[in-house]
């Protein structure tokens, strides 16, 4: 067991020193960055805030991280996230009761996903164009639920969810970390992760070793799907309104850069949903770092872009040979290279 | 017929169609001013749709260019507001500096061995950073040579007109054809696209051609940038967001096999002449809202992929007949 435990220790290391060196960083640059409030049932603070707007992408990594890892790539979560913004907006305004208009946005994502799933695995679709059909029709079918308005709602149950709070929490911060906690258990208590990195290393050897790859890419695709849908319900419950242009517009870039920062490679293989989870705090982290810092918000996407060339060259095969051959006194483990086409 | 051209000839019959059933509803859609317009409106769009063109044929994917359009608006903008320069220099500093910036990525996909889509991405944020970083603001330009250049039209018979930018966009695309269809790199282009193993063993100078290929496409990225502000007469940083999804969606619905190796450039050509006529109905009709564009891109998208993939089973099944 405490093999286990230091093994994850070691491969979350990178990410929670990138936190931490940022979070310090943050509060040199304003004093007040780790004081903690409790007023009116709920915790207050930047730490908090940070967790809160870091919900949506926080989601859309735990889908992504799994579509990753079967060396997939969903470009569709944004597109998804509006089209089940305004599904909730459009079932609530129309009258129906909470948990039924739940039941429709939830299912809606998990159709989407279910698409972007047959595409890839049944049609046999790379998948960065699979899911960019979706990605360029999603706003416009987003568009045409809302009927080019912003649709409104008051539903306080509705509401609930993107700002109400429980045990003392925000309720997005409960809901990603409840989902992540769900999903982390459920690929890691079961044989699902590992079947899961076996279709992302080699499709076609797990195929003939007996995965059944076409219904776990499917169940892949839908899991994100679900999750876009999710983080869909909290970001139209935060503004109370479904806004089908610019709900999750570049989400799923946010979404793919967490997943990459948490050191999950896009070559699909071994991943981790907490790095991933590590991954979406840091990028929020920065965001609003910067916000309170002072820094001119302009400087957000270059210090992004810088992010991700320094860990685009330290996750280079290269660069990891290198490493390799810089310690080489310790057993060596054979570089994972980028796999011929 | 040779099945290579069967996604072209597609193209064609379904511009063709299209425009037939515009003009049944419309006839005054038969006009050269609505092809003038159409040439003009699209023409930012199909001088980075080249670049782009390139790019997928090699295999590749370049998410930078709409942030290099818009980069490239705003250092215009900022260049010609701020100093006395002449407008043509500050075109030539443009287009050396994304000329550039395509060369890097271009490197750095090849040295690091990482894939396109996350190098080309982080271009994105960092060429829309950078254009932020100029200005957040929208910067008209109202250098005299900018209306010189915009008064250049050559008249059709029917009173269309052929703008400057329209008829730039020709030249574009005709070049582009030159370099794909009769050039060493463009043939180099072909063979990367085919497979990287295989073009290595062919003696294709794999590292030279992928910078060129990025570098060409930040060079047209650039050249697109100067279009559009020459069409807006502004710089705006948050100008042309998701270019890079249009053009990528024209090269596809051109019949250019997204996993590289096999298409046209001409047939881009027809993709964004396509795109453009699904806006101009929706613009006659005047009742349908815009957002039916992009679905029905969407839908156009996902139609050519799929004749894409049964092209593909067709082949490998005559194939293994043989």
């Amino acid at each position: 067991m405490t093999g286990t435990l230091k093994a994850y220790a070691v491969r979350l290391f990178p990410q929670v020193a990138a936190l931490a060196i940022i979070l310090f960083m943050v509060s040199l640059a304003f004093p007040g960055f780790f004081k903690l409030s409790f007023q009116n049932d709920r915790l207050y603070g930047s730490l908090i805030d940070i967790l809160n707007r870091g919900a949506p992408v926080a989601l859309l990594a735990i889908g992504m991280t799994v579509v990753i890892a079967t060396k997939g790539i969903d470009l569709s979560v944004g597109a998804v996230m509006a089209i089940c913004g305004a599904v909730a907006a459009a079932s609530i305004t129309a009258g129906h009761s909470l948990a039924f208009t739940l039941a429709v946005t939830i299912s809606t994502g998990i159709l989407c996903g279910l698409w972007n799933g047959v595409l890839v695995a049944v049609l046999d679709i790379q998948p960065i164009i699979a899911t960019l059909v979706l990605m360029v029709a999603g706003r416009g079918i987003a568009q045409l639920i809302t009927e080019g308005a912003i649709l409104t709602f008051n539903h306080p149950g509705l509401i609930f969810i993107g700002s109400g709070s429980l045990f003392g929490l925000p309720m997005p911060v409960i809901i990603w970390l409840g989902f992540g906690l769900i999903v982390a258990l459920l690929v890691r208590r079961t044989a699902l992760g590992m079947l899961i990195e076996a279709v992302g290393v080699n499709r076609r050897a797990s195929r003939l070793s007996g995965v059944s790859t076409g219904v776990l890419l499917i169940a892949a695709y839908m899991l994100s799907g679900l999750c876009a849908a999710l983080a869909g319900i909290i970001a139209a419950a935060d503004i109370r309104g479904a806004d089908a242009n610019n709900a999750g517009l570049w989400l799923e870039l946010d979404a793919i850069l967490a997943v990459v920062v948490g050191g999950t490679s896009l070559l699909g293989g071994r991943f981790s949903i907490a790095a991933s989870l590590l991954g979406a705090m840091i990028i929020q982290s920065i965001n609003t770092g910067i916000l309170l810092s002072g820094f001119p918000p302009e400087f957000n996407l270059i210090i992004k872009a810088a992010i991700i060339v320094l860990i685009l060259v330290i996750q280079s095969p290269r660069a990891q040979s290198a490493f390799i051959w810089l310690s080489r006194a310790r057993a060596t483990e054979p570089t994972k290279g980028q796999e011929a086409k | 017929m040779n099945p290579r051209y069967l996604p072209l000839t597609a193209t064609v019959a379904i511009f063709l169609i299209a425009y037939a059933v515009c003009i049944a509803q419309y006839p005054n859609m038969l006009s050269t001013r609505v092809i003038g317009n159409l040439l003009t409106d699209n023409a930012f769009l199909g001088i980075a749709a080249v670049g782009m063109t390139f790019v997928i044929l090699s295999g590749g994917i370049d998410l930078s260019i709409g942030a290099v359009i818009a980069f490239t608006g705003v250092f215009l903008a900022v260049l010609l507001q701020s100093t006395a320069i002449h407008p043509l220099v500050a075109f030539a500093l443009a287009l050396i500096i994304t000329t550039a910036f395509g060369a890097i990525m271009g490197a750095i996909i090849h040295h690091l061995e990482m894939p396109p889509f996350i190098v080309t991405l982080a271009g994105m944020f960092l060429a829309r950073g950078m254009a932020f970083v100029l200005s957040i603001d929208s910067i008209p330009i109202k250098h005299p040579f900018y209306t010189t250049l915009k008064s250049f039209y050559y008249v059709l018979p029917g009173g269309g007109r052929l703008t400057l930018i329209g008829g730039l966009m020709l030249v574009v695309f005709l070049v582009g054809i030159l370099i794909a269809h009769r050039t060493r790199f463009g043939a180099d282009v072909y063979a990367l696209g085919g497979g990287t193993a295989t073009a290595r063993l062919m003696g294709v100078p794999i590292g030279r051609t992928t910078i060129l290929i990025y570098a060409l496409s930040g060079f047209l990225a650039g050249l697109s940038g100067i279009v559009f502000s020459l069409y807006t007469s502004a710089g705006y940083s948050l100008a042309t967001v998701g270019v890079e999804l249009d053009a990528i969606a024209a090269v596809v619905i051109g019949g250019t096999l997204l996993t590289g190796g096999s298409g046209f450039v001409a047939g881009t050509l027809i993709g964004i002449l396509i795109q453009g006529l699904i806006q101009t109905y929706i613009t006659f009709d005047g009742s349908l809202s815009s957002w039916w564009t992009k679905i029905l891109i969407g839908l156009l998208l996902f139609a050519f992929i799929l004749l894409q993939k049964a092209l593909i089973l067709l082949s490998d099944r005559k194939r293994r007949h043989a």
